[in-house]
């Protein structure tokens, strides 16, 4: 009688333990794939020029920043990464400057077309970049939008409205509306208990959304290639003289690219899970 | 001078009625208690007396001012909210001077308010703290001071008590009591628990499916329901009712016993008695024990009375035993008829 009860709780113990591998299996998998290449990048970009083409590799780099130093110094680096922070500042301010707002209606008000508004939202990803590209780039000529910062910094925001949008929305859904009618019972207009009471509650989310925006446009490399010839963002950049640089400079230039996005990222992450549904944590 | 009016309000959500044409008064410093069933479109109301809300149509009166069009700012009122919307990211002190503040007083005249109004719910020692730094039962505190600390014409509360545990509920329904009466503000209050309805209220208006059924004191809501609902809404255990048919003009027979009622053309009216109001003896209503509870002060007796479920609140002394065959003899100055179609007191 035990006997037969046993096996299947025995069968079971074996299933989960099976599955317990498998999950760790899968966990290590996926960071190799993510961590490897980043830290061939580090080792590479923090090694001397000599020892990155040099055979064996070195386990850990030696630290020296001759590759980084030649990079920083090259021709054209200093104005590309100019040219970064600014398009990329610029698509900071427009996407929240449009998305909070977006996020905010969507949150606290019921309007007809709410649902398919939502889901707009989210298909302005649908289209393939490339596909855009080449219409936005005779339209831009004929406005005069080509090559600038500015010009440049509108293509970005579309691309990080739709995060923007989203992020702000699961923020502002987080704060009890009760908090706002509480406000506006002691005295406050609309204007003045958003000031007063939701902004500051927001006010992380938000900037993590903006920092979340930065990177969007700090790592795009497609319309930047395409849209600008003489004001090129970093990303735009190094592809373009990927072909002609020595293998130092792409591993230091990959660095300067991947280091900050990925602190940024980090910074943010909290929200970027709130974002998807994901408990906050 | 504070009263309000509210006159024929209503309020459709898309196409669903929460609110049919609401007629109420209340006066200068009443406490007038909401109760009702959750969805009976009491919480809406109040919104829309705060300006949370717009009425669909109707209009409501403050102080002799119609309100209606205004934002909540300009309407004189305050109001605590069932999760106390505590600022979190403000001490309790600014919290409650939050609105002091929007007025622009003079910052001796905030600190002073706020320290009387902190002193009165017993929360002096608290005012450097944040909303997570409290229990629920001290933010519930916080909250009640801010809207004190305004020293509005009206007070408005949305179940204020509800997310308390119970010891909790009860000090701090004595204690409201007791502040809101030393205010001297009209309160509106609602609630869906009836003791807490009959324990503070002035008046109790009991509403029902987007209607004010009955506006009355609690015990005349409690002894003369005006309509079947409030029966059997108020009071645990509720009323009880029978099927009662025309034995002659103006004379009733229920459950094999004949009573005087009121004169009507129907055949067939309703009977109803407090489960309190009536008495085991030689004569009434028959009744054979299904379920014996002692409560202590007295035993809850349920009864099989013409195959219906009826209750009686006896004696604790009473001697009684499952499947036994009781009379309960209804007290005749405390029975109460209802038309079954109107549903309406006769």
């Amino acid at each position: 009688m035990s006997a037969v009860a046993e096996a299947p709780v025995a069968a079971t113990a074996d299933t989960r333990k099976a599955g317990d591998w498998l999950l760790v299996a899968a966990a290590i998998l996926l960071c190799v794939w993510v961590l490897l290449p980043i830290y061939l990048l580090i080792v590479n970009a923090l090694s001397s020029p000599e020892e990155v083409t040099a055979f064996p590799k070195r386990f850990f780099p030696s630290f020296d920043i001759g590759s980084l130093s030649f990079f920083i110094n090259f021709a054209g680096v200093a104005s590309a990464l100019w040219n970064s922070v600014l398009v990329a500042t610029l698509t900071m301010i427009l996407s929240i400057g449009f998305g909070a707002p977006a996020g905010y209606a969507l949150s606290r008000f019921d309007f007809p077309g709410k649902g398919t508004f939502r889901f707009l939202v989210l298909m302005t990803r649908a289209f393939p970049l490339p596909l855009l590209a080449l219409p936005l780039a005779v339209m831009f000529i004929r406005t005069g939008l080509d090559d600038t910062a500015l010009g440049l910094a509108l293509v970005h925001t579309t691309l990080a409205l739709p995060f923007a949008v989203l992020i702000t929305f699961s923020l502002f859904s987080g704060i009890p509306v009760e908090l706002e009618e509480a406000a506006w019972t002691l005295g406050c207009t609309r204007w003045q208990a958003f000031r007063k009471v939701i902004l500051p509650l927001a006010l992380p989310g938000i900037a993590a959304s903006a920092v979340f925006a930065f990177t969007i446009s700090w790592n795009e490399v497609f319309a930047a290639a395409v849209l600008t010839i003489e004001n090129r963002t970093l990303t735009a950049f190094l592809l373009q003289s990927l072909g002609e640089s020595p293998l130092y400079l792409k591993f230091a230039g990959g660095a300067a690219l991947v280091v900050p996005a990925l602190i940024f990222i980090f910074a943010v992450r909290k929200y970027l899970f709130a974002m998807w549904g994901i408990a906050n944590r | 001078m504070a009263e309000i009016a509210i006159k024929g309000v209503a309020k459709r959500f898309g196409g669903f009625t929460a609110l049919h044409q609401v007629d109420l008064s209340i006066a200068d410093q009443e406490f007038m208690v909401l109760l009702g069933a959750s969805g009976c479109g009491k919480t809406t109301l109040l919104r829309i007396v705060a300006g949370l809300e717009t009425p669909s149509q109707g209009e409501v009166w403050i102080g002799g001012r119609r309100v209606d069009h205004l934002p909540p700012r300009d309407r004189g009122i305050a109001m605590v909210f069932q999760n106390y919307a505590v600022f979190p990211h403000l001490t309790v002190f600014e919290n409650i001077a939050f609105g002091l503040r929007m007025k622009k007083l003079p910052q001796q005249e905030v600190e002073r308010r706020v320290n009387r109004t902190a002193e009165l719910m017993h929360i002096e020692q608290l005012l450097k703290r944040y909303s997570g730094q409290l229990s629920g039962g001290q933010r519930q505190r916080v909250a009640v001071a801010r809207a004190l600390a305004m020293e509005p014409d009206v007070i408005l509360m949305d179940e204020p008590l509800s997310n308390l545990d119970a010891l909790l509920r009860l000090e701090m329904r004595a204690e409201l009591k007791g502040v809101l009466a030393a205010s001297k503000t009209t309160t509106i209050y609602v609630t869906h628990d009836q003791v807490e309805a009959m324990s503070l209220a002035d008046r109790i208006a009991v509403m029902h499916q987007g209607r004010i059924v009955q506006a009355a004191s609690p015990v005349e809501v409690y002894r003369n329901p005006a309509a079947r609902f409030v029966g059997s809404f108020i009071g645990n255990p509720p009323m009880n009712f029978l099927p009662a048919s025309k034995a002659a003009n103006g004379s009733w027979s229920v459950a094999g016993l004949t009573l005087p009622g009121p004169k009507s053309d129907r055949q067939k009216i309703e009977f109803a008695i407090r489960p309190e109001d009536v008495e085991a003896g030689d004569k009434g209503l028959q009744a054979t024990v299904r379920v014996i509870e002692p409560l202590g002060p007295h035993t809850l007796v349920t009864c099989d009375v013409e195959g219906g479920l009826f209750r009686a609140v006896l004696d604790s002394g009473a001697a009684v035993a499952v499947g036994d065959r009781l009379r309960l003899a209804p007290k005749p100055d405390r029975i109460r008829w209802f038309d079954p179609e109107t549903t309406n007191a006769l």
